[in-house]
């Protein structure tokens, strides 16, 4: 029963001009995630430095995903690149410290595609929650 | 200490039907900062926004957090509002509980909950909001246009006519580029220098049009509405002022076995010439590669028969830097080199040649007076064969071409085999063809119109080779929908080279850092929604430097470019974003990261000094951001090593706040 | 397709994709062997990529192919249709197995310049 009463906590980033957008368009088309994805705008997905993943994690999040614009679609033309570039350098290492690939993820999502946007959180939202609390890189002096 | 107020948004049903819209409102008010905190139906509303300026008043708020829509929506909004509150307008922050919450959750407790957390991130992130002035540059009102063919002139033109003045730079002796060459024009057929000359005498008669031909462009500085620019007018041993283009020194120049550039080398011009009759500027040209005097001094016959004096050979490359407020690209394309190609034995036979120089050999001012007449022998050729997609969409791989369609030619070689079949019916015309490819207005009519009409046999397949054997040129093909190979001995063939975009086009690039595809076209700000602009403000792309095009569509986007650089002379200042970066000058340790990183080249170095605690100097090199070209993006926050860059509106603190709002 | 364990044995022998052939036919058009083949090199690789190989294996066209790398060399798509020829070859002989003529018994005068497969697929062609 306990696992039932689990939620998990998820920072999703979004670019401003695509991600952010589709979001957008996920709640005008009334698609359903969970309520466990809070959302925090960047204009660029390569805005989001791995400092903010890296707080994440300290402060118990326990699953982080990155949304920006498809490849080549990128506002700011490559912002995109750099962040798959980043984020693939940054998930591995994480992998190592322990935190498994599954809380981590960069997804491309415009913003047309709302109905992508849902279907990505509640993939993302369910996986981990299969996987349980993160408690690897948890900081306890953040915990109340 | 910010004094912050919130104000929760009902929407009408839509945030209040999922969200306890009072249980938001007042679980906010303890957070840090808050003062105020209330909830409404409408917050958009003239009610609703009166209650924001009130509430700014009466609790001398610093800071505002609406919790509503999307900022999609309504941040303008309420930025507004805060500004008619007398608040600097980036004080405020929106929380989006109506799309990112109440429409996608279903309970009230767990919409509530989430609403909750959403609007204490925003105030964590208001508090550590500072007030923004969005920079302000001034604008040059003058335009650059960059190449002078049908693209240009008519960027220029329409530029001017909204009462800009407007340079073009050329790097020919003449304007008019390759339509100037061209005979006729499809669908309609009308001739290529009825409709392009009197465009030309429209930009040397404008007086607000400048024309710098036989020059380009060396170096770029500066940035939208700012631009320093070099221009390099290389010497062409005529003063420009002076000479009447009356031609009398072009008849009289002994040195007369230069191939001529005009008619692609099918006929020689003189060593002093003027490229064409309707040329604009009508000014004559010293060839120094092939001039006598300019080579050893000796002859000197042109300027003994100038009556005005304008021939000067001590003439030397002049620099000029002029100020521009934006700069259109339009630096046009080239047929490829067919060198490669040696299945079509270009390089073996005079008789194979590209349909450009069929264009100059059919032309009344071409090399044969507009007779066809192979180039070899000077005899009516009887068997014509058209060549498709040559060098076009090639495999990335081959190297041999390109791996794009060039789209100009399916149409130009119809125009082809039309026109000979029209002039001579006694010529056998054959095009071999792998797709048709029309679309465009009135063009698959006038493909069908040449099968049809004028019985000009298209074959699908392609041709193997061609070898020259006597007189005539020994085709090899094949015929796919029949199932053979042919063999035509044929006595013209006529190979539709493919395009690619202006050598020149590559360094230009690089000096306006705007950035450009594999295949060095350049690249538009947005495929769909900007495709005149490119990513980097202030300069556009107009014509095939963009992609390849044909005369109508160049001239609408030449129009739209045209159009985009008057909105930009038009205003008198640029308010820029002022949500751009900016460097801590005491922590950069100038190791050039950002600037590698930054898509538009805003970043600088510069050598500064510092003012050490024991009163020694310290010269240091940092680095500055360009407020004017910075877009704001954020990849050189992340980039910088010592974390002195920082993104104003979204700086690493208050994402960082965000981060543990959420995360508690 | 009927045929997917061939065909996808002959894409990985020949190493050829037949789905970047854009139709234009100037493997066909430049073939100098064209008249005595009964499927042509365009044919070739549309019916391999049909998966319709069975005709192709029992065809002489096969060995009239002679592996001049005409079609390789100019073919604007890059798809190779010698090396798919070949391949087909090579799967006709594994099929009837045995190999006629021995490599000890070519005589030690070959081009530098020939092109390796040509050498390889004249032994094909005479353990017919």
């Amino acid at each position: 029963m306990q696992m039932n009463e689990y939620k998990p906590l998820i920072v999703a980033f979004c670019c401003n001009w695509c991600s952010y957008a589709g979001a957008d368009l996920a709640g005008n088309n009334r698609l359903n995630y969970p309520a466990d994805v809070k959302i925090i705008r960047v204009p660029c997905s390569c805005r989001v430095n791995p400092m903010f993943i890296l707080r994440a994690f300290q402060r118990g999040a326990d699953g982080v995903i990155i949304c920006g614009c498809h490849p080549g679609d990128c506002h700011y033309t490559s912002g995109n690149y750099y962040t798959r570039r980043r984020m693939a350098m940054l998930f591995s290492m994480l992998d190592y410290l322990g935190i498994e690939k599954e809380r981590t993820r960069v997804e491309w999502v415009s913003a047309a595609e709302g109905a992508k946007f849902a279907a990505t959180m509640n993939d993302f939202a369910e996986k981990v929650a299969a996987l349980g609390e993160n408690k690897r890189l948890e900081d306890l002096r953040c915990k109340r | 200490m910010q004094r912050i107020g919130v104000f929760v948004c009902w929407c009408g049903s839509n945030i209040a039907g999922t969200v306890d819209v009072q249980a938001v409102s007042d679980a906010l008010k303890n957070e840090p900062g808050v003062v105020f905190s209330t909830n409404y139906q409408y917050m958009c509303s003239q009610a609703g926004q009166d209650m924001i300026i009130n509430a700014v008043k009466e609790h001398n708020l610093t800071g505002i957090v609406v919790c509503s829509c999307s900022p999609r929506m309504h941040e303008a909004t309420f930025r507004r509002t805060a500004q008619a509150a007398g608040l600097n307008p980036y004080m405020v922050e929106i929380a989006n509980i109506r799309e990112q919450c109440s429409w996608v959750h279903k309970d009230i407790p767990t919409g509530t909950e989430k609403a909750i957390i959403l609007g204490k991130a925003a105030v964590a992130k208001v508090n550590l909001n500072t007030p923004l002035t969005p920079g302000e540059s001034p604008v040059t009102k003058r335009a650059l246009v960059i190449g002078g063919g049908i693209a240009g002139i008519q960027t220029a033109l329409d530029i001017a006519d909204a009462g800009f003045p407007v340079d073009i730079v050329e790097k020919k002796p003449t304007i008019g580029g390759k339509m100037a060459q061209l005979d006729k024009t499809f669908p309609t057929l009308d001739c290529a220098a009825c409709i392009l000359t009197p465009k030309m005498v429209d930009v040397a008669q404008n007086d607000k049009i400048r024309i710098f031909s036989y020059s380009e462009v060396t170096d770029v500085k500066g940035f939208v509405g700012n631009f320093d620019v070099t221009i390099k007018k290389n010497a062409r041993y005529v003063k420009e002022d002076i000479c009447t283009g009356c031609g009398a020194c072009v008849e009289k120049c002994p040195m007369k076995k230069v191939p001529n550039e005009f008619n692609l080398g099918m006929d020689n011009r003189s060593a002093i010439y003027i490229p064409f009759a309707q040329a604009v500027p009508k000014v004559a040209t010293i060839d120094p590669n092939a001039c006598n005097m300019l080579k050893n001094g000796k002859c000197g016959l042109c300027a003994r028969v100038c009556a005005a004096g304008a021939i000067d050979y001590t003439q030397k490359d002049e620099y000029i830097e002029e100020k521009y407020g934006a700069i259109v690209v339009a630096t046009g394309f080239n047929p490829i080199s067919m060198d490669k190609f040696d299945e079509f034995a270009y390089n073996q036979s005079k008789d194979v040649i590209t349909s450009l120089e069929f264009e100059r050999l059919t032309n009344a001012a071409g090399p044969t007076a507009g007779k066809l007449l192979r180039p070899s022998d000077g005899k009516h050729p009887h068997t014509i064969v058209f060549v498709q997609c040559v060098g076009s969409r090639c495999d990335a791989c081959a190297e041999k071409g390109k791996e794009y369609c060039s789209k100009i030619c399916c149409m130009y070689t119809a125009k082809h085999a039309m026109l000979t079949r029209d002039k001579y019916p006694d010529t056998d015309v054959y095009v071999f063809y792998i797709d048709v490819r029309t679309p465009g207005k009135n063009f698959d009519e006038f493909y069908r119109r040449a099968v049809e009409e004028y019985g000009v046999h298209y074959v699908k397949g392609m041709v193997g080779k061609v070898v020259p054997e006597g007189d005539k040129l020994k085709v090899q093909a094949s015929d796919l929908l029949e199932n053979k190979q042919l063999h035509i001995d044929a006595d013209l063939v006529v190979l539709a080279a493919a395009i690619e975009p202006d050598k020149s086009a590559r360094p230009l690039a690089t000096m306006l850092t705007a950035s450009m595809d594999t295949n060095d076209f350049f690249t538009e700000a947005h495929p769909k929604l900007r495709p005149v602009e490119s990513p980097t403000a202030g300069v556009f792309l107009s014509g095939a430097c963009q992609g390849p095009k044909d005369i109508p569509e160049t001239v609408s986007q030449a129009g739209a470019a045209a159009s985009k650089v008057i909105g930009l002379l038009a205003k008198d200042k640029l308010t820029g974003n002022p949500c751009i970066a900016h460097s801590n000058e005491l922590m950069c340790n100038g190791c050039s990261s950002c600037e590698r990183v930054c898509p538009y080249g805003a970043i600088t170095y510069e050598d500064k000094e510092f003012r050490m605690p024991d009163r020694t100097t310290l010269v240091r090199r940092i680095a500055v951001v360009n407020p004017a070209v910075c877009q704001g993006c954020g990849a050189c926050t992340v980039a910088c090593p010592s974390g002195a860059m920082d993104l104003h509106g979204f700086a690493s603190g208050q994402i960082m706040a965000e981060v543990d709002a959420i995360c508690k | 397709m009927n045929n997917k364990y061939l065909y996808e044995d002959l894409l990985r022998m020949s190493g050829v994709n037949p789905k970047k052939c854009m139709r234009c036919g100037k493997c066909s058009a430049t073939c100098p062997a064209y008249d005595e083949m009964e499927y042509h090199p365009h044919q070739f690789v549309s019916m391999v990529e049909n998966g319709d190989i069975e005709p192709l294996l029992n065809s002489d066209s096969l060995y009239k192919c002679l592996t001049c790398f005409a079609c390789v060399d100019r073919c604007p798509r890059g798809v190779e249709p010698a090396k798919l020829v070949e391949a087909v070859r090579l799967a006709a002989v594994r099929k009837q197995g045995a190999n006629h003529l021995k490599a000890d018994s070519v005589p030690d005068m070959l081009d530098d310049e020939t092109p390796q497969q040509l050498i390889v697929s004249a032994f094909r062609k005479y353990s017919k």
